[in-house]
């Protein structure tokens, strides 16, 4: 996709010209990685400053799991929480003119949706041990070979449809941003101000509507053998 | 302001000659462009309908959702989460058609 970047600012470091999006991947985590460090070099019981704001996302997101997943999902918010910071801010990047979100470039994305593929069936074998394949099986077992076949292709379109999602998104948003700049100069603005910031807006739902989707696949994983209604909706939305 | 300004002109200025550069090459590069022209109208014509049906599509949850909190504005936090779960499932139908079109314009 580096074809609708004809201009990136650190396009001159020579190992990374073809892949720009690994280079702002190590971007954004350089700066998390910077965030972290500086807010918890010194921990106060009153936070201020950066442990002030990272509490609040922390405690957002927390409250939010709780909602989602109830006290059985605690162990699992550290992947959620990271996934949330870091594609948002790798959605975001993208609205600075010379910068490239990574999640545009389509790899970015699988490796996430598979991460998240991966450990809702280890939650699930974790949980449930072998009892898991009932899963698969719909609720009355001599349905099972019309189900298994269903439900299989409805788990692996999962992280299809996790990928494609965010990065139709994404792309989309960067080709409007191109577009609109080079409109800009026409009539002598500098830079799309709107549409930058309709992008920031666009960039939290689509890392928010990834890390909700993950919650509702690790939700459906978590549950009972017995598909109550919440569950049944969750397994079944992808 | 003033600096921030004449940045972000050279900033624009350096993307659209690169921009010029680079549809001078794809002009080269298009050697049926008959096929590429309706690889054009095909594909502008398939993300309009798509656009148009995923937008009615979202219209109506989103009304449904609208009239729900409006009646009974306890629910309106539940109501939000499941209307933008089933906003991203519709959206990205219509951003499969994008990245289908994606692959027909540039593949």
């Amino acid at each position: 996709m580096e074809k609708f970047h004809p201009f990136l600012y650190l396009s001159f470091i020579p190992a990374f010209e073809e892949y720009p999006g690994v280079l702002y991947t190590w971007v954004v985590m350089a700066f998390l990685i910077a965030v972290a460090v500086a807010a918890t070099r010194a921990l106060q019981t009153i936070p201020y400053g950066t442990q002030n704001v990272l509490e609040t996302l922390f405690e957002g997101v927390n409250g939010f799991m709780q909602g989602a997943l109830g006290p059985q999902g605690k162990p699992y918010f550290p992947l959620i929480f990271t996934l949330a910071v870091y594609l948002y801010l790798n959605n975001v990047i993208g609205i600075l003119p010379g910068a490239m979100a990574p999640t545009s470039n389509v790899n970015t994305n699988i490796g996430c949706a598979l991460t998240v593929f991966f450990a809702t069936h280890y939650i699930g074998f974790k949980k449930s041990g072998l009892g898991y394949f009932k899963h698969f099986t719909g609720p009355i077992i001599w349905l099972a070979p019309l189900m298994v076949p269903i439900e299989l292709i409805s788990h692996l379109a999962r992280p299809l449809s996790l990928t494609l999602r965010l990065f139709g998104n994404i792309t989309g948003e960067e080709l409007v941003l191109g577009v609109l700049m080079l409109l800009c100069l026409q009539i002598f603005l500098p830079l799309p101000w709107a549409m930058q910031l309709f992008a920031m807006f666009g960039s939290f739902i689509q890392a928010f509507v990834f890390v909700l989707l993950s919650m509702i696949y690790i939700a459906g994983s978590l549950e009972g053998h017995e598909h109550d209604e919440h569950g049944h909706e969750g397994a079944h939305a992808h | 302001m003033k600096l921030l300004t004449s940045l972000g002109l050279a900033l624009t200025a350096l993307a659209v000659l690169a921009g010029d550069a680079l549809a001078a090459a794809a002009a080269a590069g298009a050697a049926d462009s008959e096929v590429l022209k309706w690889r054009m109208i095909s594909s502008a014509f398939a993300l309009a309908i798509a656009a148009a049906a995923g937008a009615i599509g979202q219209s109506m949850s989103i009304s449904s959702a609208l009239e729900g909190t409006a009646r009974n504005p306890g629910a309106g936090g539940d109501l939000r989460v499941s209307m933008i779960i089933g906003l991203a499932l519709i959206e990205s139908l219509v951003i499969y058609t994008f990245v289908i079109c994606l692959i027909i314009v540039l593949g």
